[in-house]
C-alpha cells in the first residue's frame, strides 16, 4: 500500500469516526449525557469551594494590557446618548423578586460602601488578565432591595447586543451574595472604559469571563431561568451552547 | 496459573480490573486529548506565570500566515503547513482530523472534556485502590532492588534499543523500563493532568489556592497541562509501537482476555 493511500485511508476512517461523534451529540439524549459533566462539576465545586474567596493579587501583578473582549462598543442609540453625557443619567434598576424595587444613579452607587479587589479574569478561550476592580458588593444591593425567599438567580440585563439579541447573564444566589461579587464602576483606579463595560459591569470572580456582564442596566431576581430569552441563563449559553456553570 | 500448550505456556497475566481500567482509559484519554486540542484551538498560545493574553509573549504559539502554518517556539517560527497551524485547508492550530468535535466548537469540546474528566478521575481512583489493595502495584509494577540498580536499568535500555525484548521466563513479568513507563503515567502524568486541570478552574482556585501557587499560576498550569498531555500522547505512541514489536495478537489477547503466551526463548 502506498503512503498516499494509507494516509487517505487513515483520514477517511478518522473522518468517519469524527462525523460519528458529531452525529451522536446532535441527539437530545447525548446532549443531556454530555451535560452530566457540567452538573457534576457544579455540585462538586459548590461543595468544595463553599464561600471561599478567589485569589487576590498585588498591584505589581496587574496586567499592563487588559484585553477587551465580546462587545467593546454597544451600538444602541440610548447607550450612545448616555455615553455622550458621560453616563451622568445612568440608572441601575434592581427588581424582580424583591420587596422594594430600586433605581440607583451612579452617584448613589458610589456613595454606598465599596470593595476594591485585584483579581484575575479568565476567558473561556484560555487567556487571563489581572486587574483591579472597585464597586458595590451585589449582596448589599440585593439585601437593600429585600430579596424574596423564592428568588434563586440574579439576572443581569445589559445595554449591548449581538445583531439585535441583547446580552444577558445569570448567576445563582450563592454566587450573587459572595463577598467578591461586585458591580464595578472603576478599573485600575480609572472609571470603567467603554471597552470594559462602562459605566457598570459585573465582577463574579470565581467564574469565567463570559459571566462578567458589561453595560449592566438592570439586575432582576428570578425563581427560574426558563422563559427568559433562550431559557439557558445567558447569551452565550443560549446562542452557542456554553455551559451555564462557568466555574471551570 | 499456567496452561501448558506445546512448548510456550499461556499465563493469566492481566487481571480483569486492570483490563477494564485499560480500556476505559484508552477511550477517555482519546476523548480528552481530542477535545483538549479543540479547546487549545480557541487560544493557541501558551504562557508562563499568573496571567497571559495576546499582548504578552507566548513561549509556544501555533498559528498561520494565510495558508502557511507555523509553530513558534520562544518566538522562533518553524513551518508546519499540513500538520498544524494550517492543515486540511483549515486555519486552526490542530486540524479537524484530530479534534473533537471535528469542527470549531468550544462549548461542545468543553462538554466532552469535562464529562471525560469525571470518568478519567473516577476510573483512576478505582484503579489506584485496586492496585494498592490487590498487591498489583507492589507485585507487578514496583521495581525490585535488583531492577533498581543503574547497571540493570542501563542493560534494559540497551536491550530495548537493540530491539531485544525479554522472552521466555523473563517475559513473565514487566521489564524495568516498562514498569517505569507505567508508573510515570499512573503517578506523574495522570495526577499532573488532574492537578493542572483543576488549577485552571477559577472556582477551584478559590477552594485550593495552594494548588495554584504550587503550579506557578494559571497560565503556567495551562502550559503544564499541555506539556503533560503531550507526554501522554508520546507514551501512547511508544506504547503502541511496543505492542506491535512484542507481537500485537498476543498482546491484544492479553489485554482483552488476560491470557498471554510467553514468547519462546531465543534459540542460539
Amino acid at each position: 500500500m502506498s503512503g498516499f493511500s494509507r494516509r487517505a485511508l487513515l483520514a477517511g476512517s478518522g473522518g468517519l469516526l469524527l462525523s460519528g461523534c458529531d452525529r451522536i451529540v446532535a441527539s437530545p439524549t447525548a446532549k443531556s449525557v454530555l451535560s452530566l459533566g457540567e452538573k457534576a462539576s457544579r455540585s462538586a465545586q459548590r461543595l468544595v469551594a463553599g464561600n471561599a474567596l478567589a485569589p487576590e493579587f498585588s498591584a505589581a501583578d496587574i496586567s499592563p494590557v487588559f484585553r477587551v473582549n465580546g462587545n467593546t462598543r454597544p451600538t444602541a442609540a440610548a447607550y450612545l446618548a448616555q455615553m455622550e453625557r458621560g453616563f451622568a443619567d445612568w440608572r441601575l434598576r434592581v427588581d424582580g423578586l424583591v420587596g422594594r424595587p430600586m433605581d440607583l444613579t451612579m452617584a448613589q452607587l458610589r456613595a454606598l460602601p465599596q470593595r476594591t479587589q485585584i483579581t484575575r479574569h479568565d476567558c473561556v478561550e484560555g487567556w487571563s488578565a489581572i486587574g483591579q476592580w472597585t464597586g458595590v458588593p451585589l449582596g448589599l444591593l440585593l439585601h437593600g432591595a429585600g430579596a424574596l425567599p423564592q428568588a434563586r438567580y440574579a439576572v443581569f440585563h445589559c445595554a449591548d447586543d449581538f445583531s439585535g439579541t441583547p446580552y444577558y447573564e445569570s448567576i445563582d444566589l450563592a454566587e450573587a451574595l459572595h463577598p467578591q461579587t461586585i458591580l464595578a464602576h472603576t478599573m485600575n483606579g480609572q472609571p470603567l472604559s467603554v471597552g470594559h463595560g462602562a459605566p457598570l459591569r459585573l465582577r463574579v470572580e470565581r467564574q469565567l469571563g463570559y459571566k462578567q456582564a458589561k453595560y449592566v442596566m438592570r439586575v432582576e431576581l428570578v425563581a427560574t431561568l426558563a422563559g427568559l430569552y433562550g431559557g439557558k441563563g445567558g447569551y452565550w449559553e443560549d446562542h452557542s451552547g456554553y455551559q451555564w456553570w462557568a466555574g471551570i | 496459573m499456567t496452561r501448558s500448550v506445546n512448548r510456550s505456556p499461556l499465563i493469566l497475566r492481566i487481571r480483569w480490573p486492570v483490563r477494564l481500567w485499560h480500556w476505559i482509559n484508552a477511550l477517555t484519554i482519546f476523548i480528552m486529548l481530542m477535545s483538549g486540542m479543540m479547546i487549545f484551538n480557541a487560544h493557541p498560545r501558551l504562557y508562563w506565570g499568573k496571567d497571559g493574553a495576546n499582548f504578552d509573549p507566548a513561549w509556544l504559539e501555533i498559528g498561520n500566515h494565510g495558508t502557511h502554518g507555523f509553530v513558534a517556539l520562544g518566538g522562533h517560527e518553524i513551518p508546519s503547513t499540513g500538520l498544524v497551524g494550517y492543515a486540511q485547508s483549515t486555519a486552526l492550530a490542530f486540524p479537524p482530523l484530530v479534534t473533537l468535535p471535528g469542527h470549531y466548537n468550544l462549548s461542545l469540546a468543553r462538554g466532552w472534556h469535562f464529562l471525560g474528566a469525571w470518568v478519567l478521575v473516577a476510573s483512576l481512583a478505582g484503579f489506584l485502590v485496586y492496585a494498592l489493595v490487590s498487591g498489583h502495584l507492589r507485585r507487578d509494577l514496583g521495581l525490585s532492588r535488583e531492577e533498581r540498580r543503574p547497571r540493570a536499568l542501563w542493560h534494559d535500555v540497551t536491550e530495548h534499543l537493540r530491539g531485544r525484548l525479554p522472552r521466555g521466563e523473563a517475559a513473565r513479568r514487566y521489564n524495568p523500563l516498562q514498569k517505569i513507563a507505567y508508573l510515570s503515567v499512573i503517578f506523574v502524568l495522570l495526577p499532573m493532568m488532574v492537578a493542572t486541570g483543576l488549577a485552571m478552574s477559577p472556582t477551584m482556585n478559590a477552594a485550593l489556592p495552594w494548588l495554584l501557587d504550587m503550579l506557578g499560576g494559571r497560565q503556567s498550569a495551562r502550559s503544564l497541562h499541555f506539556l503533560c498531555a503531550a507526554g501522554l500522547a508520546l507514551f501512547i505512541l511508544v506504547h503502541l509501537i511496543m505492542v506491535v514489536l512484542a507481537g500485537p495478537i498476543n498482546e491484544l489477547r492479553a489485554m482483552i482476555t488476560g491470557w498471554y503466551r510467553l514468547p519462546p526463548e531465543r534459540t542460539p
